[in-house]
């Protein structure tokens, strides 16, 4: 499979096929897939910092800025994540590249909701491509694609200079609107029908992403996604 | 010998009071045309007097099959079968007809030393019933003790807990419950609320997953029927039968079926069932109370208080033993409590859709089901012959609100709006959509873990409705708040009775013979030609 050189940073995975498919499932991964969010993230690696001294900082640094965070994520997902991922400048790519794994097994693998490999597996049966379309970082998401055998992710990616994270993120960043965007660019590299394919998402900030595709579901939704998803009778599914 | 038209068999005059047709959670109180024949439903058998004394009589006085405690032994594996919410309808008074016969069974199966006891729901793509509603239906005791794990409702989605039989003579997939498949012995408990309950189809249905109804629950079958209420000329209850009987050879299946009276309302309402020409002041007074509250409230509100009074019904008959001679024995019971001997078929009937179908026990009757009830239900309350003839018109009266219930529905929505909206042909539709929404992950979610019906229940909905759809000349709804509604289910609309049945006149003789279907409570039509 080419990776469609209009897109923005896309990882695959080793289930990647290309044969013929014509609609698609995009899940969330946050709070949809597993029950952690972005937050958990980073405060693992800030827990796992090279020295004990810069771990204690750096987690207490995250820990006192999360009422900023739920301020901001109400505001703007965008902005939350810009907010979220300054504070991973300075981090190394190679040692990013290395917790991942570690943060997978323990933070993603035991969070993942129970209802989810039932929900996978069915789409799987039906021949839909399986894309995880993340505001989470690349190297977390690429794991737990692996794991759930999706054909790909599609995920924001932090901006290195010399192997070190700048704290900021590769343009455009995943999140909100720009989610569909991604999506709708997606399904025209792989002519998916967007009217039959699938979208999952917990969090009314992906209301845009469910909005794109044909056969959208509120999972474990928010208040606000809850009303929405009744308001325009989508289907509400609980995996927890 | 043609049958008489009885008492409750009534022709309107000039002086005859405006009848009272069910509209949803409304009701309308209409003028009809004189000589309008009216078809009430006949008086409610009186109900046993000792139905616990009944039920121990039935399972130790079985029908070809021996007592109940002759089946025991101590240790053996015994899965007990119910009903789901869908019968009966409203939900009965308490206790429950399941409640009384398990606890009989209980205490018997308990007396002989079998305590390895699981109570399954035989809800096939039906929706799972809620821990509340298994609670009501069994009591509080028996709940308490097998739920959550030794009593649930069927998953026809888990691969794990379906059991492959074999297949009929026709090829028909036999499939059930792994717990039904393991029991020494299966205790089946029934209610028969109408004739198209029970006998094979509880099990071979009730317990089987999309492959095993696929044999039956298809366009082609569906429209073969002639009378879904006569399982004689029903070639979904033959195909039933064929699947019950392979059942049979691989099961021990002990079946208890009962059937219940037509005692719908309680003292309060019971004026719904009455005469209108026979009100006394007081009928009269309460039903324009009545009336003048439910116009009041918002529609989510009389729908909350709908579904909240159950009816007084009473058991007429309970039979246990072999399922086909039980079987033949309760729906003797059904037909004399429903049938009502008429002469002569409609060119035009009349019936109000009440508020309430097998499928939406606490939840919104939507479009789709107001169908079913028009012309899968209501069409099919007949033996012999339909009681609107062929090419006649069907008049119904309800709202036609374009409302879903997300939670139980959500299926239908998408089945409704896109689907529908591209062609009415069940052939099609089973053809082109189906398999996809049977297969959709999302549904397969919400069915197996939340309370929906499976993603291709709305489609058995449809074809359900083909044979009515493929013999009336036309659907008018009286009523419909919307354009976009009536016109999906290709039916006309119509603001008043007056204009329906003038409409109706484009298909019939100057002068229509009408009937109406003064439901609820059910009644059925013998009906003579």
């Amino acid at each position: 499979m080419m990776r469609g050189t209009h897109l923005p940073w896309r990882g695959k995975t080793a289930a990647s096929h290309s044969a013929g498919e014509t609609s698609a499932a995009f899940y969330d991964m946050d709070g949809t897939l597993v029950r952690t969010n972005l937050v958990h993230s980073y405060l693992y690696l800030t827990r796992n910092e090279v020295t004990v001294s810069r771990s204690i900082l750096k987690t207490l640094e995250g820990l006192a800025k999360l009422p900023a965070f739920l301020v901001a994520d109400r505001f703007s997902r965008a902005f939350f994540n810009e907010m979220l991922y300054a504070g991973y400048e300075g981090m190394y790519e190679d040692r990013l590249l290395e917790l991942a794994e570690e943060h997978f097994d323990e933070v993603l693998r035991p969070n993942i909701y129970p209802g989810i490999y039932e929900l996978v597996e069915n789409a799987r049966k039906v021949g839909l491509r399986q894309v995880i379309v993340s505001g989470s970082l690349d190297v977390f998401v690429a794991p737990l694609a692996r794991h759930l055998g999706m054909d790909d992710f599609v995920s924001n990616r932090l901006e290195l200079k010399d192997g070190v994270a700048t704290g900021k993120l590769v343009k455009p960043i995943v999140a909100g609107a720009v989610k569909a965007r991604l999506i709708q660019e997606y399904a025209q590299a792989f002519d998916i029908d967007l009217l039959r394919s699938y979208a999952y998402s917990d969090s009314f900030s992906d209301y845009s992403m469910l909005a794109v595709v044909g056969r959208p579901a509120a999972v474990n939704p928010d208040s606000r996604l809850r009303r929405a998803a009744q308001e325009l009778e989508w289907p509400v599914i609980d995996v927890r | 010998m043609i049958p008489r038209e009885k008492d409750n068999v009534v022709y309107i005059d000039s002086d005859s009071a405006p009848r009272i047709l069910h509209a949803g959670e409304d009701f309308e109180y209409e003028q009809l045309p004189i000589g309008t024949r009216v078809i009430y439903p006949n008086q409610p058998i009186r109900g046993l007097p000792h139905p616990d004394a009944a039920i121990r009589y039935a399972l130790n006085h079985p029908e070809e099959m021996e007592p109940l405690y002759a089946l025991l032994r101590p240790s053996m594996r015994v899965t007990i079968v119910m009903d789901d919410i869908s019968l009966p309808l409203p939900s009965m008074k308490l206790p429950d007809v399941r409640e009384r016969v398990l606890t009989i069974v209980l205490d018997i199966l308990a007396n002989h030393g079998v305590d390895d006891v699981r109570l399954l729901v035989a809800n096939a793509l039906h929706r799972r019933m809620t821990a509340a509603e298994m609670k009501r239906v069994v009591g509080a005791k028996i709940f308490n003790r097998y739920y959550p794990d030794q009593f649930i409702n069927h998953d026809a989605e888990d691969p794990e807990a379906i059991v492959t039989l074999g297949e009929t003579e026709l090829g028909e997939v036999v499939k059930t419950h792994r717990w039904c498949a393991e029991a020494d012995l299966n205790i089946y408990v029934n209610i028969n609320l109408v004739p198209m309950d029970g006998g094979h189809k509880s099990m071979g249905i009730g317990t089987t997953d999309y492959q095993g109804l696929l044999a039956h629950h298809n366009p082609k079958t569906m429209l073969e029927v002639d009378g879904y209420m006569d399982p004689e000329k029903s070639e979904l209850a033959h195909s039933g039968n064929r699947i019950g009987r392979v059942l049979d050879q691989h099961l021990k299946v002990f079946h208890i079926e009962t059937a219940l009276n037509n005692r719908m309302y309680d003292q309060s309402m019971n004026f719904l069932a009455k005469n209108e020409d026979d009100f006394s002041e007081l009928d009269r007074l309460a039903f324009q109370s009545l009336r003048w509250t439910l116009k009041k409230l918002p529609r989510a509100a009389k729908r909350e208080i709908f579904h909240r009074i159950p009816s007084p019904y009473e058991i007429i008959a309970v039979h246990a033993g072999k399922t086909e001679p039980v079987h033949s024995k309760i729906l003797a019971k059904n037909y004399e409590q429903y049938c009502v001997p008429v002469k002569g078929q409609a060119d035009v009937l009349i019936t109000g859709i009440p508020y309430i179908s097998p499928y939406n026990a606490n939840s919104i009757l939507n479009p789709l089901l107001v169908q079913v009830m028009a012309l899968g239900y209501i069409y099919n309350l007949y033996r012999g012959s339909p009681l609107v003839r062929d090419g006649g018109v069907l008049i119904i009266t309800h709202p036609l609100f374009d409302d879903f219930d997300q939670r139980f529905h959500p299926s239908y929505i998408e089945f409704f709006h896109r689907c529908l909206t591209e062609t009415r042909d069940s052939f099609e539709l089973h053809r082109r959509f189906e398999r996809e929404f049977a297969k959709n992950p999302t549904y397969i979610e919400m069915y197996r873990r939340g309370n929906a019906f499976h993603g291709a229940h709305p489609f058995y909905m449809w074809y359900w409705g083909d044979a009515g759809r493929a013999r009336v000349g036309k659907v008018i709804c009286v009523g419909a708040e919307n354009e976009h509604v009536p016109s999906i289910m290709g039916w006309e609309r119509a603001s008043t009775l007056h204009d329906a049945i003038e409409r109706a006149k484009d298909l019939t003789k100057p002068n229509p013979d009408i009937s109406m279907l003064h439901l609820a409570p059910i009644l059925m039509t013998d009906v003579s030609v």
